[in-house]
């Protein structure tokens, strides 16, 4: 090797030198700087091995049986995630979902309320139980953890008192209620109509985030509520906007929850709240804010979905299934943390 | 004698009991450095806070270009053409450069993509970020679309005076804008403030180095308990006089005065 040291220009103080990275940290600079490539890998691996693992796993039938499985916590996921990149958390989105179904399918059968405002109904209660969370964090600037976790409770509680503990059986509802449970088929796989209205939720929900002054002030809120309100951001505005946003979401997932199980039912959803935090914590969104996307989310939903029907198919018995999950949500945010250390 | 660009005039602030202005003048001449310096406690930064506004003085009024003024949010007085450096910097680390000169008042494209889908013109923004920092010549910072977080803190003070730069048409405040970088990267964004100047703009500079302060600064308001102790000119006060007039150790010498 040259022994001469060549003699470097003097960098700038403002410059960026560059210095020689190790094969880690320019892992953990790409994952900083792309931070959906991550569940995107675990993704691709996952559905590779579990492939190889049972011939059944690649299947048509089974595909469209993860989407539809998939299809309630990804679209609770979507809100869930423009409220984590606030800092914040619904512990509540479960229990607003299920008051939104029970609502919608109800009054469609008590009062013949045609489905389309039974539908736009259910999306004024959904958005009404955002706005409250809303109220509470920004007005009386609770945490939202605890805010929630008290909505969580009432609107369970509402939720119960409303359906009178009874399921609304599919038959007595207007067919619109249930089309989200409809198929159609493409290359012999079935697909819901209720999975394409969770991939253009998405679509639309990135596009918003990525594309509009809105989007960015979600980010900034997150990131430093300080700095963007001397920004000239009116960061409480953001948080309400956020919440209620996350609230007509809810209700969207409402009506997929009736098309999935055909009916609407008091009891449903039960594990959804926490299931939309794992999807968007393993989709590698921050749970400090700022700092995520809504992709990496539906991701997250779908590594889930996915772990659980390829060890389901392998045989494998539920509680490991649930015990994998666990295992990654703790690596997905040991991972997070490390990607947050990123030297500049 | 020239209108001040910015004025204040027997500014008072009480925090119940505690007197943090008592009564404070100011006047920023145009197309000049102001340095304000002040023991910890003087009022400082409720001065500029006022001013730029993030407190509400109780008592006292700005004037802008010698017209009365109000500001009660950050917002009103960004609307009058003033711009604050943030000692916080108030830069969103995970945003990119672009959006975080943007921040609060991002350009939409034009067209119904625009007004119907309220698409921000990211490019125009970029383009327009890597101007400004090619005027200030900060060119070392390749990208305008990396994320704060990437840079150093010179590069980070570097992007908030490019913003204030960019933006403020009438005033630049900086608060402490040296006080957590080195030597190397401080020497950097002194030549931003006197690039600044040599925009036509005014600063003031909130500084506790008193040595950067008599190098840029072309007059120097002392702040002392609250009031203004006196303006002086640094060609005719030596750096430990400055201090000694700070801490009250001094009376401020008649022929260095310039109000």
């Amino acid at each position: 090797m040259s022994t001469t040291v060549s003699k470097k220009p003097e960098p700038s103080p403002l410059g960026g030198e560059h210095v020689r990275q190790s094969p880690l940290t320019r892992i953990q600079h790409l994952l900083h700087a792309q931070a959906t490539i991550g569940p995107a890998v675990v993704l691709l691996v996952s559905i590779v091995v579990f492939a190889l693992m049972s011939d059944r796993f690649l299947q048509p039938g089974n595909i469209s049986l993860i989407l539809q499985q998939v299809a309630v916590v990804g679209t609770l996921a979507v809100g869930q995630t423009i409220i984590i990149l606030t800092a914040g958390i619904d512990l509540s989105c479960g229990a607003i979902m299920v008051l939104t179904s029970i609502v919608m399918a109800k009054v469609a059968a008590e009062t013949g309320l045609p489905g389309l405002p039974a539908l736009l109904l259910g999306f004024l209660v959904g958005t009404a139980c955002g706005l409250i969370n809303g109220m509470l964090i920004t007005r009386l600037r609770l945490p939202p953890f605890i805010v929630t976790l008290g909505t969580l409770n009432v609107f369970f509680a509402l939720n119960l008192w409303y359906s009178e503990s009874a399921t609304i059986r599919g038959t007595e509802m207007p067919s619109l209620l249930l089309w989200t449970g409809e198929t159609f088929t493409i290359g012999g796989t079935r697909i819901t109509y209720g999975s394409i209205m969770m991939v253009v939720l998405v679509a639309v929900m990135a596009f918003v985030l990525k594309n509009t002054a809105w989007g960015r002030h979600v980010y900034s809120t997150g990131d430093d509520a300080e700095a963007s309100r001397l920004s000239g951001i009116r960061t409480g505005r953001v948080l309400l906007s956020v919440y209620a946003t996350a609230g007509a979401v809810y209700a969207l997932s409402a009506w997929i929850l009736i098309g999935r199980i055909a009916s609407a039912s008091p009891q449903a959803g039960q594990m959804d709240n926490l299931d939309s935090i794992t999807a968007v914590v393993i989709g590698g969104t921050s749970l400090f804010g700022g700092r995520g996307a809504i992709v990496g989310s539906l991701l997250g939903a779908l590594i889930v979905g996915v772990f659980r029907n390829g060890l389901a198919l392998a045989g494998v018995d539920v509680l490991w299934q649930t015990m994998a999950v666990g295992i990654l949500i703790i690596v997905a945010v040991s991972l997070d943390q490390w990607i947050r250390k990123v030297k500049p | 004698m020239t209108t001040p660009v910015l004025q204040a005039r027997g500014l008072v602030k009480r925090y119940g009991k505690v007197t943090a202005l008592g009564g404070s003048d100011l006047e920023l001449l145009p197309g000049e450095i102001l340095a304000v310096i002040g023991d910890n406690g003087a009022g400082k930064s409720t001065l500029i806070k006022a001013l730029s506004g993030a407190v509400v003085p109780d008592e006292g009024e700005i004037l802008v270009d010698g017209n009365p003024v109000s500001f009660s949010t950050p917002i009103d007085a960004r609307d009058a053409g003033i711009e604050t450096v943030h000692q916080s910097l108030a830069v969103s680390p995970s945003l990119d450069i672009a959006s975080n000169l943007f921040l609060g008042r991002e350009r939409r494209r034009k067209g119904v993509l625009g007004t119907v889908f309220r698409m921000l013109d990211r490019n125009g923004m970029r383009e327009e970020a890597r101007r400004q920092l090619d005027a200030l010549g900060i060119m070392t910072i390749q990208n305008p679309g990396q994320a704060v977080e990437t840079l150093s803190g010179g590069q980070r003070q570097a992007v908030a005076v490019a913003r204030a730069a960019a933006f403020g048409s009438r005033v630049v405040i900086m608060d402490e804008p040296t006080a957590a970088l080195g030597v190397r990267e401080s020497r950097a964004v002194l030549d931003l403030v006197l690039q600044v100047r040599e925009r036509g703009l005014p600063v003031i500079l909130i500084s506790h180095n008193m040595p950067h302060v008599f190098e840029v600064a072309d007059r120097i308001h002392i702040q002392r308990l609250g009031r203004r102790k006196a303006v002086v000119d640094p060609k005719f006060v030596s750096m430990s006089d400055a201090v000694a007039i700070m801490t009250g150790a001094m009376e401020p010498p008649e022929e260095a005065k310039l109000t």
